[in-house]
């Protein structure tokens, strides 16, 4: 039975430390990728007043280039007890890294992991861009040909069917876009710094796919990120306040992989199934969430996944997706409140997951008074997905 | 037909070196649609598997069918997303589901003005376009809208 204590994450495991190298638009780093990879994971390091060297797990995801043995050598860590990665492209499979390495550690395979992502697209290709071969087959064949080749293409099918179903109007997916920019503001390590948004600049940007405009789609960029993860019985023993693990679940909806855009629901973020494993290991509802960082890889998606983990019915988009209502501190749901994906950097969510500890921490530039409970949605409508929710020891 | 509804270069579909979707690749050509339907329990799927997914039979078999469906969703792209398509856009995108199939889909772009208004749940037609002179040579399933 999954509430059985056993059989849960719940409050087992903390993340202690939070690290990132400086966040550039893509193409614009000056070091190499795994250089990056490096700089986080000891920024984090520091953060949490640890040593390197005591790192003894590495997890990550969305098929990262950095090879933990690599990492692990150059670390000089004294020894490697876990290597992990979370299957899955984009960002679905972030808050599943976090629960891999939560696992490890509970199930006592490790002590202290750290989970990271590192992205350097100069040195590496672009997401955004088809790849160009003279031919293609399987699941491509079926879609590349016709001009469906970018993750905006795949998953503005996907909104458009959402939004039809649900009478959705583009001022929903607006509000998000505007949310991510209006908080990227107050944060000076945000891309978007100094770049503000307004609803008029959003009208008049040009279409990338309808129904998605410019700012409905994240950036790329280069940089890196890390979280270091301990035990419960050990989180007090570094420099912050811990951010307690209460639930994390990865997974996909019914037949999500069907070849072809076959998958039954649709108009979905993926989460339909996975959200009720996520909410009965965490132990809470969604109207006791304080703050919530959800990926935007596109605005539909955040809406699909708002959605999906109950935060409003699907007939309600056009009411609950406004810009005063995502808005830190006093909005009903302040959601992205460093930026984003859209606005801060696209680190594929890592960049979330340390905004949430933040939150929870009272270290955010857009901090919500009292936060107890801080949850994060990676990456929607790909899969696997994943989702987690954070805690302050007054949950446990 | 001898023009196609986006520039060429675009990438040329072939079977997988395994053969999976070979059937329906080869199907095109001579202006037919073949699509899965297990042998053992008759259900239909799409796009193609080794295995059917509801008994899990390998005898997954194919039938021809008459590909008039309608428009489940679709999209318009603008942004090019390959060398191809610079300079082309917009273009329109379908996904059209055949309810007396089970529901399957497929994706094809819709002929006709790109700044057309599209309905979801309008009826759509095959348009089988050839590209005789590529290397290899294909088809592609388009649709139009039925009228």
């Amino acid at each position: 039975m999954a509430t059985d204590s056993n059989r849960s994450l719940r409050g087992k495991v903390a993340i202690v430390g939070v690290g990132e190298t400086p966040y550039y638009k893509h193409g614009m780093s000056p070091h190499s990728e795994f250089k990056l990879a490096l700089m986080a994971i000891v920024a984090a390091c520091r953060d949490a007043g640890l040593d390197p060297h005591d790192i003894d797990g590495i997890a990550s995801y969305s098929n990262d280039r950095n090879d933990p043995s690599r990492l692990s050598a150059a670390l000089g860590m004294k020894e490697l007890r876990f290597a992990n990665m979370q299957w899955g492209g984009g960002g679905g499979g972030g808050a599943a890294a976090v629960g891999n390495a939560a696992a490890a550690i509970a199930g006592g395979l490790s002590d202290v992991v750290v989970v990271f992502r590192a992205l350097a697209q100069g040195q590496f290709a672009r997401f955004g861009v088809g790849a160009a071969t003279p031919t293609t087959a399987g699941d491509a064949a079926f879609q590349s040909p016709y001009g469906l080749m970018s993750p905006a293409q795949k998953f503005a099918m996907k909104t458009m069917r959402f939004m039809h179903d649900h009478g959705v109007g583009q001022e929903a997916l607006r509000a998000i876009a505007m949310a991510s920019y209006a908080h990227a503001q107050k944060n000076p390590r945000a891309v978007m710094y100094g770049r503000p948004l307004d609803e008029a600049a959003y009208d008049a940007s040009r279409w990338i796919v309808e129904p998605f405009h410019l700012f409905d789609c994240c950036q790329e960029n280069d940089g890196a990120a890390a979280l270091i993860i301990v035990s419960a019985d050990r989180a007090k023993d570094f420099a912050h306040k811990p951010s307690y693990l209460l639930g994390a679940q990865g997974g996909s909806d019914y037949r999500a992989g069907a070849p072809a855009h076959n998958v039954p629901n649709y108009g979905s973020s993926t989460f339909a199934s996975v959200v009720p494993h996520l909410y009965r290991m965490a132990g809470i509802k969604p109207s006791e969430v304080d703050v919530l960082q959800n990926y935007e890889n596109f605005t539909g998606g955040v809406l699909m996944s708002l959605v999906e983990h109950g935060f409003c019915a699907p007939d309600e988009c056009n009411e609950f997706s406004t810009l005063e209502n995502f808005m830190a501190p006093t909005g009903r749901l302040p959601m992205n409140t460093s930026g984003g994906n859209l606005a801060e950097c696209y680190m594929h969510g890592l960049e979330l997951q340390i905004e949430a500890v933040r939150q929870l921490r009272g270290d955010s530039t857009a901090q919500v008074p009292k936060v107890d409970i801080s949850m994060v949605i990676a990456g929607p409508m790909v899969t696997p997905v994943s989702s987690m929710i954070l805690g302050s020891e007054a949950t446990l | 037909m001898s023009t196609s509804y986006l520039p060429a270069g675009l990438p040329i579909p072939v079977p997988e070196v395994d053969g999976l979707s070979t059937q329906y690749w080869e199907g095109l050509k001579k202006n037919e649609v073949w699509v899965q339907r297990c042998k053992d329990c008759r259900t239909w799927q799409w796009g193609p598997e080794w295995m059917c997914h509801a008994c899990n039979s390998f005898d997954t078999g194919w039938e021809k069918i008459e590909a008039h469906g309608r428009i489940y969703s679709w999209e318009r792209p603008w942004h090019p997303v390959h060398p191809a398509l610079k300079g082309h856009g917009p273009y329109l995108i379908v996904l059209v589901e055949f309810p007396q199939y089970g529901n399957i889909r497929m994706i094809g772009n819709l002929l006709g003005d790109p700044h057309q208004t599209v309905e979801i749940g309008g009826k759509v037609s095959p348009v089988f376009e050839h590209h005789e002179d590529a290397t290899p040579p294909f088809t592609l399933l388009q649709w139009t809208i039925e009228t």
